[in-house]
């Protein structure tokens, strides 16, 4: 769909007789050229001999597929004048009054990453699924999270309280099933944890008109606070209420034994299937259909949907509700689909980075999944390369992520606007 | 983003009361005031917080099993697990009525401002963001730059002390203003979100930090193999303010002029006129002919700045026997919720700092005399916070009828908020 951007800009700004203002952004070419630069440095300067191999499958898969083993040098050598090609042409794109294809950037940012992961795997190999596996599993919570920050913000509610719904769920999911002994119960119970406290959030912004930043925030805090102390004071002196179930992985047959896509998506439990179920319909339902429509409607502007007789108010009470659900469920992933038991602050901030993914995703749900995607496989990659014992100090490989992302943000997306009346309460006149 | 307006009436709204019945107008209005408002929500915070603690307590839940045959013993026992929490809290952080003499009685206090001097400060640099619009999470990194910057001066040179603490201050300063830069310039150029890159910036700082804690000749204390610094040299270390006993330190007065200055700043100066301009409405600002990207960056780096204050006060006096990258301890994120309860006011700032740190001596005071365990203190906190934003709430529950000058203040600022909706 992205790629279809130049063909269309083009007609538009050569239509006879429009005096369309022709605006150029340098920002990706540069942002591009920055990472070419970097790499000329890192893969050319600093540049290391020696074979890379990359093994495409585990021990245990249904196919094996053979390793993938580069020489070093001259991989990078070869990516390297590819990456510099493609930003090169981005300059040239934009020189042209054109836009920067989406895609362009995506082939980019993938070339880099492997002329970087080839690099610091000289004379070593690197378990591919492994990376990806791990990915996943450090995206879905984000990815669920990522998801109610839209349907909320969407509707016109900023939700900061990602972070709350998280842990709310992880606390609820782990004590239900642990007491309960149904794993069900406790993803069920994560929903209604999530859901509660997306409903204080709704509550204090929409009857109580306080500043929705301001609630986001503190609830945050409120249940930081909450699940640490009922922790520290219940769960540690009484094992039954925290005893660590988890969900069995569950292979899809078929699809599971594809090489690579199989282990990595159809090798996964509940929680990560659900996931996927998500993100389809919470795309197919903001967009295809009418709940969706008036969601948007009232986040854009609640004037003109009250008009037409939606009730604004009431449907934000309610899809703030959903969003909660959502990330609850996001929470019990922490516990039912990945440690099993509950633990002290076990979100870890992961709140705050699906919050930045729906921004990074420009509040749309498939956007801000792949940027949960990309911050998931950014924090992974950390985690492989301490591994593999990379020549880097391991401090700068933890915080290349994040510079990432920022070169990105400030790169790539730029300004970000999000819903027009996301934020501002609404009061019948 | 900005502070609520609906919630925060000017101090002096009162149209003039008419005639008769001042005394009774003015008891009225101190039931009815903002003041009393907060004091009722700090009181309905305790009274939550303490049904939670009374819930998990172990003497409750088994005196609770025969309620109804000897109610007396279930109510004795939440008495007593909620009034030895809160007197433990008190005794921790205001008065300590056990302690011989005036000085160790009075040492809690002095620990409550001990423990409030970087959230104010920290606490002030959040306001500042806010009040121009932005919202910066970054505290956290802000205040490992600053603590990086003041604690590698503090050991490295000698010089003396009148140099040397001032210098190692101002290393503070410029290392959280570095920081808030960042923020600040990429916005201001390229658009980029403000939450992304404090929280990006945070995770740099942090591994950084880190980085430079476990490389001699950075910032690794001499023959050490643990990722810390050496400890700070007396000449940079903050003195004493009331003597050996008492860990309060000069930091303190700094905190107190950093607050006088946000107050002249922001209410008196004209950057601090832009600043709140474009926090309001950058769009209106920008046609005003405000430089709205100025803005953004000169509120970026004096938050980060007053943020670097907090890291500077934590490694010239709190800890001053060598930092690790837990010297954060929090209060980057702390410092949020006090600018909050604070409602970005300079010197509201200044009370709700003192009050979390007060909060926060009484924590560990309590948590050390009878085990409930500190993190109810984030729930007290929160809780205030939400009640004191939410006056309607807190009227409904004690049933404080709300007459006079309050209600056609809500309608004003409920239809202005219309207008902002409608734009």
């Amino acid at each position: 769909m992205s790629s279809l951007t130049p063909d269309v800009a083009v007609p538009v700004a050569e239509t006879p007789g429009l005096a369309v203002a022709k605006t150029r952004s340098w920002k990706a070419p540069i942002a591009l050229g920055a990472f070419v630069v970097v790499s000329v440095l890192l893969f050319l300067v600093a540049g290391r001999s020696g074979d890379s191999t990359f093994r495409l499958s585990s021990a245990t898969d249904f196919v094996k597929l053979p390793n993938a083993v580069l020489p070093t040098r001259g991989t990078d050598v070869v990516l390297t004048i590819v990456l510099a090609v493609i930003a090169v042409a981005a300059a040239y794109l934009v020189s042209q009054y054109r836009r920067v294809p989406i895609w362009l950037i995506a082939v980019f940012g993938v070339l880099f990453f492997v002329a970087f992961l080839t690099w610091a795997g000289a004379d070593q190999s690197i378990l591919v699924p492994g990376l990806l596996v791990g990915s996943l599993a450090l995206s879905t919570p984000l990815i669920f999270g990522a998801l109610g920050g839209v349907i909320s913000e969407r509707v016109g509610v900023v939700n900061v309280a990602i972070e709350g719904q998280l842990l709310g769920g992880a606390f609820v999911s782990a004590v239900v099933a642990s007491v309960t002994g149904s794993l069900w119960a406790g993803l069920v119970s994560a929903m209604v944890a999530g859901a509660l406290v997306s409903m204080i959030l709704a509550v204090f912004s929409i009857r109580y008109l306080v500043d929705q930043v301001i609630v986001g925030v503190v609830l945050n805090v409120f249940v930081t606070g909450l699940t640490s102390f009922l922790y520290s004071e219940v769960l540690t002196s009484n094992e039954k209420l925290n005893q660590g179930l988890r969900f069995a992985q569950v292979d899809i047959p078929g699809l599971s034994s594809i090489p690579l896509i199989g282990p990595l998506f159809f090798q996964q439990n509940v929680v990560v299937y659900l996931m996927y179920v998500a993100v389809a319909v919470v795309f197919f339902g903001l967009f295809k259909t009418r709940w969706g429509l008036r969601l948007r409607a009232v986040g854009e502007h609640p004037q003109a949907a009250d008009t037409v007789g939606i009730r604004v108010n009431a449907t934000r009470f309610w899809n703030v509700s959903l969003a909660g659900a959502i990330a609850g469920l996001g929470g019990a992933f922490f516990t039912l689909g990945d440690l099993g038991e509950f633990q002290k602050s076990m979100t870890a901030g992961a709140g705050y980075i699906a919050l930045a993914a729906v921004i990074f995703g420009r509040w749309d749900p498939i956007r801000a999944t792949l940027a949960a995607l990309l911050f998931g496989f950014a924090s992974n990659l950390q985690n492989v390369l301490s591994a593999v014992g990379s020549p880097v100090p391991s401090e700068f490989m933890l915080m290349l992520p994040y510079v990432v992302t920022i070169l990105a943000v400030a790169g790539l997306v730029g300004q970000s606007r999000g819903p027009a009346a996301s934020g501002k309460p609404y009061v019948k006149s | 983003m900005s502070t609520p307006t609906p919630t925060t009436p000017a101090p002096a709204p009162a149209p003039a009361p008419p005639r008769d019945a001042q005394a009774s107008r003015l008891l009225r209005d101190i039931v009815q005031s903002n003041a009393m408002v907060s004091v009722l929500a700090v009181v309905l915070a305790l009274v939550l917080s303490g049904i939670l603690i009374a819930a998990t307590d172990p003497t409750v839940q088994s005196t609770s099993g025969y309620f109804f045959a000897r109610p007396g013993d279930m109510i004795q026992a939440v008495w007593h697990s909620v009034s030895v929490a809160y007197v433990s809290i008190f005794q921790g952080s205001v008065i300590d009525f056990s302690a011989y003499g005036f000085a160790a009685g009075i040492h809690p206090l002095t620990e409550t401002l001990n423990y409030a001097m970087p959230l104010i400060v920290a606490g002030l640099g959040v306001a500042l963001a806010f009040r121009a619009g932005m919202f910066n999470i970054g505290g956290q990194g802000q205040i490992l730059m600053g603590a990086a910057a003041a604690g590698w001066v503090g050991f490295s040179f000698h010089l003396p002390l009148a140099i040397h603490l001032p210098l190692a201050i101002i290393a503070g300063i410029a290392g959280g203003a570095l920081w808030g830069f960042i923020v600040g310039f990429l916005k201001a150029r390229t658009g980029a979100h403000e939450v992304i890159l404090t929280i990006m910036l945070n995770y740099v700082a942090l591994y950084l930090v880190s980085f430079m804690l476990r490389t001699p000749g950075l910032l690794q204390a001499p023959g050490s193999t643990n990722p810390q610094s050496p400890a700070t040299l007396p000449t940079a270390i903050l003195p004493k303010l009331l003597g050996p006993n008492f860990n309060l330190n000069v930091g303190f007065l700094l905190v107190i002029a950093a607050t006088i200055f946000c107050s002249w700043l922001l209410n008196r100066s004209t950057l601090g006129f832009r600043f709140r301009a474009v926090g309001e409405n950058p769009h209106a600002a920008r046609t005003a002919g405000i430089n709205v990207k100025n803005v953004y960056v000169w509120a970026m780096v004096l938050s980060g700045a007053l943020v670097g204050i907090a890291g500077a006060t934590q490694v010239l006096g709190t800890l001053t026997t060598g930092f690790s990258s837990g010297i954060d301890a929090g209060i980057g994120f702390d410092a949020i919720t006090v600018a909050l309860l604070g409602r970005s006011r300079p010197w509201g700032v200044f009370g709700a700092g003192i009050l979390f740190g007060a909060l926060k001596a009484g924590g560990y005071a309590m948590q050390a005399a009878n085990g409930v365990p500190i993190d109810i203190v984030l729930v007290v906190q929160s809780l205030i916070v939400l009640f004191v934003a939410a006056p309607p709430l807190v009227r409904t529950i004690f049933r404080i009828r709300q007459t006079g000058s309050g209600s056609p203040r809500i309608r004003k600022a409920s239809s202005s908020k219309t207008a902002v909706v409608t734009k």
